[in-house]
């Protein structure tokens, strides 16, 4: 008993004296690259330990609005209201990006090739058949076979979601009138799977299915992805690298980047692809504040080298040149 | 062990130390003492029911006023142009449900009778404790055994054949993908099964020896005796029983989130995806961040919960009545 207590009490003075803690929480998607840049930061400056709770975009923000957290982690942009909200003024840091990728499950069709406006006219329903003449024109050498397409799309209000229908409704006039744009949609077809996790076994397991995930279930799980055609007019597959080159097009002077950088017009670039934020109050007086300023410089530079075995794109270096500008 | 004995002694050494200082009361003053504090308590159940109520139709408030009467009568769930209607779900939970329980309910019942009456004691007892141990499965093991074993094999083996021989009735129409109403009907069927089952062997298990050796011995078959002084008499509590699993299943949520296909949608076909009440409020609060979504959701949440009061409410009644009759 005394000894327990005497470990307590040394735990409770090290964090009184030596460690600062710092809370923060939000979206789910780079959860991986956030919790190894974490522990890699923690190895260089050992007292230093960063908490981050994946809970959502959405509770991340919230939780930034009520200040229980020293900074929050989203995929989509805050919107208007929210910030007015703020008690601080918010400011967006982008750390990685991420793609959804489309991936299917047809037999003996690998690479498949599609554009814009036909992946939405086959997530609304208009285009059923994996014969259907559109496709084959897009695809004149692949083996596609007389079967119903089956759509697969999450059921959960999620980050990639509002990704994949804000480049449906960028690319197609009858998505955005129709659908729209949304973490939760009213999907005129198909069915609704759990988390990516649940899409990819979908998939996975029905023949003629097609979904959406995000790149790295889609390459760990080895489904077929399809190379989608760019504004630039080329069949681009996703890769750690035509991400990248989606952000490469992207102009913003206040180095927040929250405008949409789906549809990318830069050569080479995959179409679906967005920045992930972290959420910054800027309070200037606060240590916790100091010293997450100091871990996102270091993520920006060091840091974005382990982006890419978690299959994370890092931030063109014009990109993250300017946000450490303004950092200072 | 010589923390557990120490622990011992503390506990009946401050016992006779209470007993002398604390409750010095008279025994009068005692049982007043208690009495007292144990209705407190108990009222707290009551209070958290009535505050639950009160917090989801203040939560709700904004969705109902909004959508006035549509939010029970339209075929929509809209969370980007913010139109919301609990029908499709209430239908989706109703139809899951009762599809369980037209399929759970004899099962139940032939098994409580088999157990009970068939079975030497010895196995009995362990084929009961093999049933009532499925109730003890958690809930997202039968969501992922429904989705990676149930759902293929309906895909491949059991639409097929319903389509051959049933074809012709609009349930088994359309294609099949293996996640839909049928298989979140399937799973529900095999968690409410314990349920019934341990209601049914407790409420058969109450009718007499000598009714059952009359019968027999008035020249009855095993079966026709079952039939005639347990089943019989039994009727109500088995409709308790199956109450109570009804409930069970109206509310379960994650099993049922994995395999429905998450479509809130009234489709005459039992192979169309569609959603219920508790999976789309698993699926979507977390991310919901429109204070009408959040409305609706709680909406949603309100017809759940006055749903199962009242399913629960009638089972309550039906055993009361039971219990009442046949003393």
């Amino acid at each position: 008993m005394k000894n327990i207590l005497a470990v307590v009490l040394l735990g409770l003075g090290f964090n009184a004296f030596g460690m600062t803690k710092i809370n923060g929480a939000g979206a789910t998607f780079p959860y991986p690259i956030y919790s190894k840049w974490f522990s890699e930061y923690k190895s260089k400056n050992a007292e230093i330990e960063i908490n981050y709770q994946s809970i959502g975009s959405g509770g991340g923000i919230r939780q930034v609005l009520k200040q229980t957290v020293d900074f929050g982690a989203t995929d989509a942009p805050m919107n208007a209201k929210d910030k007015s909200e703020a008690p601080y003024k918010i400011s967006h840091i982008p750390t990685v990006l991420g793609a959804v990728v489309p991936v299917i499950n047809v037999k003996a069709v690998n690479g498949l090739k599609l554009d814009g406006e036909t992946l939405a006219q086959i997530f609304m329903g208009k285009i059923t058949k994996w014969n259907h003449p559109t496709l084959l024109k897009l695809n004149p050498k692949a083996k596609l076979p007389n079967e119903d397409i089956l759509v697969v799309r999450r059921a959960d209000g999620s980050g990639t979601t509002s990704v994949f229908a804000d480049y449906l409704s960028t690319v197609s006039k009858d998505w955005e009138s129709t659908v729209g744009r949304g973490k939760s949609l009213q999907w005129p077809v198909g069915i609704g799977s759990k988390g990516n996790e649940g899409v990819t076994a979908t998939v996975k397991q029905t023949e003629g299915a097609i979904g959406y995930v995000e790149l790295s279930y889609a390459i760990t799980n080895k489904l077929s992805m399809v190379a989608m055609k760019n504004k630039a007019g080329q069949f681009v597959s996703p890769t750690v690298e035509s991400i990248s080159k989606a952000a490469e097009g992207a102009n913003d002077p206040t180095a927040e980047y929250t405008a949409s950088i789906v549809d990318s017009s830069a050569k080479g670039a995959f179409p679906i692809a967005a920045f992930t934020y972290l959420l910054l109050p800027e309070k200037n007086d606060d240590m916790n504040n100091k010293e997450i300023r100091k871990f996102i410089k270091w993520a920006l530079t060091d840091g974005q080298k382990f982006a890419k075995d978690l299959y994370y794109s890092p931030l063109p270096k014009k990109v993250a040149k300017q946000v450490l500008e303004k950092l200072k | 062990m010589k923390s557990e004995s120490t622990l011992k002694n503390t506990i009946s050494g401050s016992l006779s130390q209470r007993e002398a200082s604390v409750f010095n009361w008279a025994p009068q003053k005692q049982d007043q003492f208690v009495f007292a504090s144990m209705r407190v308590l108990s009222s707290f159940v009551i209070l958290i029911l009535v505050a639950l109520m009160v917090m989801l139709i203040k939560t709700a408030w904004p969705v109902l006023v909004d959508q006035g009467t549509n939010f029970f009568t339209q075929s929509i769930w809209n969370p980007v142009d913010e139109e919301f209607s609990a029908l499709p779900l209430i239908y989706g939970t109703m139809i899951t449900t009762f599809i369980a329980v037209i399929i759970a309910a004899p099962i139940s019942i032939m098994v409580a009778l088999f157990v009970n009456e068939v079975l030497t004691p010895k196995l009995a007892k362990l084929v009961g404790l093999f049933v009532e141990m499925i109730a003890a499965v958690p809930s997202i093991v039968f969501g992922l055994w429904g989705i990676f074993y149930l759902g293929p094999f309906i895909k491949n083996t059991l639409a097929p054949f319903l389509k051959e021989h049933f074809g012709y009735l609009p349930l088994f129409q359309g294609p099949s993908f293996g996640i839909g109403v049928l298989t979140a009907s399937l799973i529900l069927s095999v968690m409410i099964t314990p349920t019934i089952t341990s209601i049914c062997r407790e409420v058969f298990k109450t009718v007499p020896a000598m009714r059952k050796e009359g019968a027999l011995g008035l020249g009855a078959t095993k079966f026709e005796m079952m039939l005639l002084t347990i089943v019989r008499p039994s009727f109500s509590g088995i409709v308790g029983a199956i109450v109570l699993g009804t409930g069970r299943a109206l509310g379960e949520t994650m099993a049922v989130a994995m395999v429905i296909g998450n479509q809130p949608q009234i489709k005459a076909s039992l192979f169309a995806p569609a959603a219920t009440m508790a999976s789309i409020i698993a699926n979507e609060y977390a991310e919901a961040d429109s204070e009408m979504h959040i409305a609706a959701l709680c909406g949603v949440g309100l017809v759940l919960f006055v749903l199962t009061l009242i399913v629960n409410l009638v089972a309550r009644s039906i055993v009361w009545n039971y219990n009442r009759s046949s003393k």
